[in-house]
Formats: structure tokens, C-alpha cells, sequence
């Protein structure tokens, strides 16, 4: 893990809300990202996340609360705020009336970048991004996964010092998800701070210092991946499956066994710190399992612990 | 890539300037997206907006006009019906450029094509996206309203060197429109209610005067139809096309100045409703 960070925050917000006509979409959450963190943003869909992220934007006005980026309310200092953020917003805005080059120059052009630092910049962000042989093309001819690197790379042009990625890899195969994730290490080393949400926890315990854990826009849990784990789920889990009919009938006799009993259609989950001792517990008691795995828990246990395994929408 | 950031390039210092939430000086970065836009995708649609009010002086100026023969100038002197129209369909046109360019296209990119939300995740803020959006809007009026005098030139329709300053007139017409046009499009939420829009230029560009005289109507319409804007450019580009300037010829200029500091205040009070929700 990387060394925590010191310094006066660089995002501040205390009790943001944002209220519509009809709900919360945020409310009233408070939390400090430090200069160099890789914060992450967790919750189901509907949570607030996107929305935090609007706000730290200054794109979208809150209804209460505090909000300071870089010490500067981004309601009051928009243009200058942003200046130094790069955005990856959850759903690819490309232009699609431009080629994919003029994409990265005539964005650049918006912070008032000269072409001089553009063009050189602009090639550079192609290459990383896979798409020098694209340059030309246009933006309705790439596939989703191009698109989505198009817009990350769009999203450095400025040389960012914080960079806000709303589901980045959403739609990227593996290879191009790992390069990203590659690419967010090298940035989070020369000191750039990450805010991102994601629906992959794989993605959230690689990339993330500390994470916030929201539902209804409100915040659960936060901390490191490694203490959400252990404040809100045992070291390992057990997963036994039954067969369909039997699991939720076998569960009562499972009792007692471990921290903490989950009856699933598909499956039993028993949490425990010694997943082994769980399971021979429960051959003792003359169960026999179809299959049974033993695994560390991770945060996708937390996640689901905390916002719960119901669908929102 | 970048260079090892410090605790010390994280702390911004806040300008003190006016507008400094909504504006970066920086409009001509969206003027010159807009330019590479129209170059790459859209001159086939700036072409066809040409082509309408020409599409207008030949139907009704020639065709109707064989009927109607001449008619009574704005300076008493007869003019053939043609002349009598075309600078109406001129203003017409500067209209409904500049209210199509700041309505429908501005919904259109805010909600559906997210042009706007791309931009304004930038250095830009909403007056910069306003202002480059306008001047684009105005710079399209411009080089249709001299496309269209030069057809004017071509059937014989212009008398005087004057009637050049149609041209100029037409872009303060169109300013007008587009800043009154943006601001009210802070309003609109829906598809229908864009359509309102039209339910209010269609008839004003069919009873402003614009094909007959504002006397065939009683006293009260027309004061109704003077306190509408397309009159006032009608009657404006009209006497300019004859070189026929009266007093009112005044009114008609303020009533644009006008319109436009006030549609540039309500389009500013707006942008945070416009772009920022």
C-alpha cells in the first residue's frame, strides 16, 4: 500500500446535499480526500455518487452543505476549479461532429491550452490510448471500448491534478482495463489525486486508498478496502451450495456455525474467521454439501453486507 | 508526464474578477469548435438555410408578384412586388436562423448530443458556451443575409449602394433573437414545450407586415403586431433597402438594442438554470 498522505485536504465537502423536486439524491455526506489519494466513491445505482462528482465539478449546484476543491468553492470558482480536474464522466460525451484528434485539441482548447502544447500532447494521449492509427477517424466509427479510452485520454489533456473517473472501465475488455489501471498508478505516483466510483470491487480494492461506501446518498462505511473488510465481515467466507430447494431448509440446522449465516437461492454463505473449522463443523453435524469453497472475504461481501442484495431500480 | 505534484500546486488562489463562476474569457475556444464542426459535418445544412427565403422571393416576389404588379414603397414611391418583400424575408430569415441556432440547437446539444456538459467540465463556464454559441449564430446570419442581398443584386432588386447596410442590420435583428431565444430555452424541459416556439414565430412571420402593409388591419392589431419584434427588422431592412429613413427608422434600431441587453441579462441570470442543473 502506498504511503498515506499528509496535507490539508484537497476536496472538503461537509454535509453536501442535493435535493430534487421529488428526492435526496445526496444527503448531507461528509468527507476529506488529501492531496494524492486515490479516494473511491462505492454504491449501488442511484446512490449519489455521480452526482457527488457533479458537484466536486461545479456543473451541478448543491443544496446545502459546504464544498471546497483545491480551497475553492467550485460553485463560485467553476472555470478555475476545473482548470486543473480532469473528468471521465460515466457516459462517454465525445464530439461526435469532430475526428478523433480534433476531439483531444479542441478540448485542450477549452483550458485555453495553445496548439503548440496541444498537438505534441494530443499524440502522445492517442498512443496511450491505442488509437494513433484512429486519429483520423470518425468518433461514431469507434467501438464502445475505443470510446472509452478516447474519452480518458481526453480527460489528461490538461495534465490534471485531480481526476474524477465515474465507472471508468465500465465497457472495457481486460486488457484495456488493466493498461488503465496502470496508467491511474503512474498518475497517483506523480502525486495526481484519484476520485472514482466504480461497480467492480476488484477495481476498488486495486486502485483505492480509502473508499466511502454510499447508498441513498448517504454515506455506511469508510476507510481503507482492508479495514471495511474487517470492521464489516470476517477474515473468510464459506460458501456451501445445497442444491436449489434444499439451501434455505438446510440453513436452520446450520445454526450457530461461524459469525454470521446467509441463506442464498443459489447458495449458503457462512462468514467465519476460519472458513476450514466452519466447514468441518458442518460435515460434523452429518450435512454434505454438493460443493463448498473456502475463500477470503472481500469487499464485494462488504458492499453487499451494507447496501444490501436487492436491486434499487 | 506530469512532474511530481506538491502539496503546494494544490492550493489555487480565487479570482476576484465579476462573472468569474461563469465566464473564462475563453468564448472563442467554442467559436473555433463550432467553425470545425460546420467545416467537417454540417455545410450541407448551412446551404440549405440559404436556400429558403431565396426559395420565397422567387415564389411569392415573381410568381405572386406577376398578380399583384407594383405596390407603394415605405418612401410612397411604387416598387415592384418583389422589392416590396425581400427585405422582409431577409429579416424573416435572420429571425428564424437566430431563434432556430439558439433554441432547438442549444436543447438539442444540452440534453441529447451532451456537447455542452463536455464543455463545461473544462476551464469554460456557461457565458463563455453563450457567447460562442451566439457569435456562431450571428456569423451564420451574416454570411446568409449577404448571400441573400446578393441574389437581391442579381434580380435587379436593389437601387441603392444603401441597401448594403441590410446586411449589417439583419446581424442586429438576429442578436436580438438568439440572446432572447437562449434565455428562454433556460425554460423549456421538454419537446413540447420547445414547440411552443413555433406556435409564436409562425404566426409572426405571417402577419408582421410581411407580405402587405400594416393599414389593412384595424387600429388595435396593429398596435398589437408594432409592439412585436419581427416588425420593427421588417420595417427596419425596409426602409434601408430604399434608402428611406424617417424617425422611426430610430425605433425600429432601439427596439433591437434593447432587446438585446435584455435578452443577454435574462439568457446570463439564466446560464446557472441553462447549463449548470
Amino acid at each position: 500500500m502506498p504511503t498515506p498522505p499528509t496535507g490539508p485536504p484537497v476536496i472538503s465537502a461537509h454535509r453536501l446535499s442535493k435535493h430534487y423536486a421529488d428526492f435526496k439524491a445526496v444527503d448531507g455526506i461528509s468527507f476529506d480526500v488529501p492531496a494524492g489519494e486515490s479516494f473511491g466513491l462505492l454504491g449501488p445505482n442511484g446512490a449519489g455518487k455521480s452526482t457527488t462528482m457533479r458537484m466536486i465539478g461545479g456543473v451541478s449546484q448543491r443544496t446545502s452543505g459546504q464544498l471546497t476543491i483545491m480551497g475553492l468553492d467550485p460553485q463560485e470558482h467553476g472555470p478555475e476549479v476545473r482548470a486543473h480536474l480532469g473528468v471521465v464522466p460515466q457516459q462517454d460525451n465525445l464530439d461526435e461532429e469532430l475526428r478523433v484528434r480534433d476531439n483531444l485539441l479542441v478540448y485542450g482548447r477549452y483550458f485555453g491550452l495553445p496548439m503548440s502544447y496541444l498537438k505534441p500532447k494530443a499524440d502522445e494521449l492517442l498512443e496511450f490510448a491505442q488509437l494513433t492509427e484512429k486519429a483520423g477517424a470518425r468518433v461514431d466509427a469507434l467501438s464502445g471500448g475505443m470510446k472509452r479510452r478516447l474519452t480518458i485520454a481526453r480527460s489528461l489533456i490538461n495534465e490534471p491534478k485531480i481526476l474524477l473517473l465515474d465507472e471508468p472501465t465500465t465497457g472495457l475488455d481486460p486488457q484495456a482495463r488493466h493498461i488503465l489501471w496502470d496508467r491511474l498508478f503512474r498518475l497517483k505516483e506523480s502525486g495526481v489525486t484519484l476520485v472514482l466510483t466504480t461497480h467492480y470491487m476488484d477495481e476498488a480494492e486495486q486502485l483505492c486508498d480509502r473508499l466511502v461506501v454510499v447508498d441513498k446518498g448517504r454515506i455506511m462505511a469508510e476507510g481503507s478496502p482492508a479495514q471495511l473488510i474487517r470492521e464489516h465481515s470476517t477474515r473468510e467466507v464459506l460458501e456451501l451450495r445445497f442444491g436449489s430447494e434444499r439451501n434455505t431448509t438446510v440453513a436452520g440446522e446450520l445454526q450457530g456455525i461461524g459469525e454470521r449465516l446467509e441463506p442464498l437461492p443459489d447458495r449458503v454463505l457462512i462468514y467465519a474467521n476460519d472458513g476450514e473449522a466452519a466447514l468441518e463443523q458442518v460435515v460434523s453435524r452429518g450435512l454434505r454439501p454438493v460443493t463448498s469453497l473456502v475463500r477470503r472475504s472481500s469487499l464485494e461481501d462488504v458492499f453487499l453486507r451494507l447496501t444490501g442484495r436487492s436491486l434499487v431500480d | 508526464m506530469t512532474a511530481q505534484l506538491t502539496a503546494a500546486d494544490y492550493a489555487l488562489e480565487g479570482s476576484k474578477k465579476p462573472l468569474a463562476a461563469l465566464y473564462s474569457r475563453n468564448a472563442k475556444a467554442v467559436i473555433a469548435r463550432g467553425l470545425l464542426a460546420t467545416r467537417s459535418n454540417n455545410w450541407l445544412v448551412m446551404v440549405s438555410g440559404f436556400f429558403e427565403p431565396v426559395l420565397y422571393l422567387l415564389s411569392m416576389g415573381v410568381g405572386l408578384g406577376a398578380l399583384v404588379g407594383s405596390v407603394e414603397g415605405p418612401d410612397g414611391q411604387p416598387i415592384s412586388y418583389a422589392a416590396y418583400i425581400a427585405p422582409a424575408l431577409l429579416a424573416v430569415s435572420a429571425m428564424n436562423g437566430a431563434v432556430y441556432d439558439s433554441t432547438w440547437n442549444v436543447f438539442f446539444r444540452m440534453n441529447f448530443a451532451k456537447l455542452y456538459q463536455g464543455m463545461l467540465y473544462t476551464s469554460l463556464g456557461p457565458l463563455d458556451v453563450a457567447i460562442g454559441e451566439i457569435f456562431l449564430a450571428l456569423l451564420r446570419g451574416a454570411m446568409y443575409a449577404t448571400g441573400f442581398t446578393a441574389v437581391m443584386g442579381l434580380m435587379g432588386l436593389l437601387t441603392t449602394p444603401v441597401a448594403l447596410l441590410m446586411v449589417p442590420a439583419s446581424v442586429v435583428i438576429a442578436f436580438g433573437f438568439a440572446s432572447f431565444g437562449m434565455g428562454i430555452t433556460s425554460f423549456m424541459k421538454t419537446f413540447q414545450q420547445m414547440e411552443w416556439i413555433n406556435f409564436v414565430m409562425l404566426p409572426m412571420f405571417l402577419f408582421s407586415a410581411t407580405f402587405y402593409p400594416l393599414s389593412v388591419y384595424p387600429q388595435g392589431i396593429q398596435w398589437f403586431i408594432q409592439a412585436l419584434p419581427l416588425w420593427h427588422g421588417v420595417e427596419l431592412l425596409r426602409q434601408i433597402s430604399v434608402a428611406s429613413f424617417t424617425p422611426a427608422t430610430i425605433v425600429h434600431v432601439c427596439y433591437f438594442l434593447g432587446m438585446i441587453a435584455v435578452g443577454m441579462l435574462l439568457t446570463t441570470l439564466r446560464l446557472r438554470k441553462l447549463f449548470l442543473k
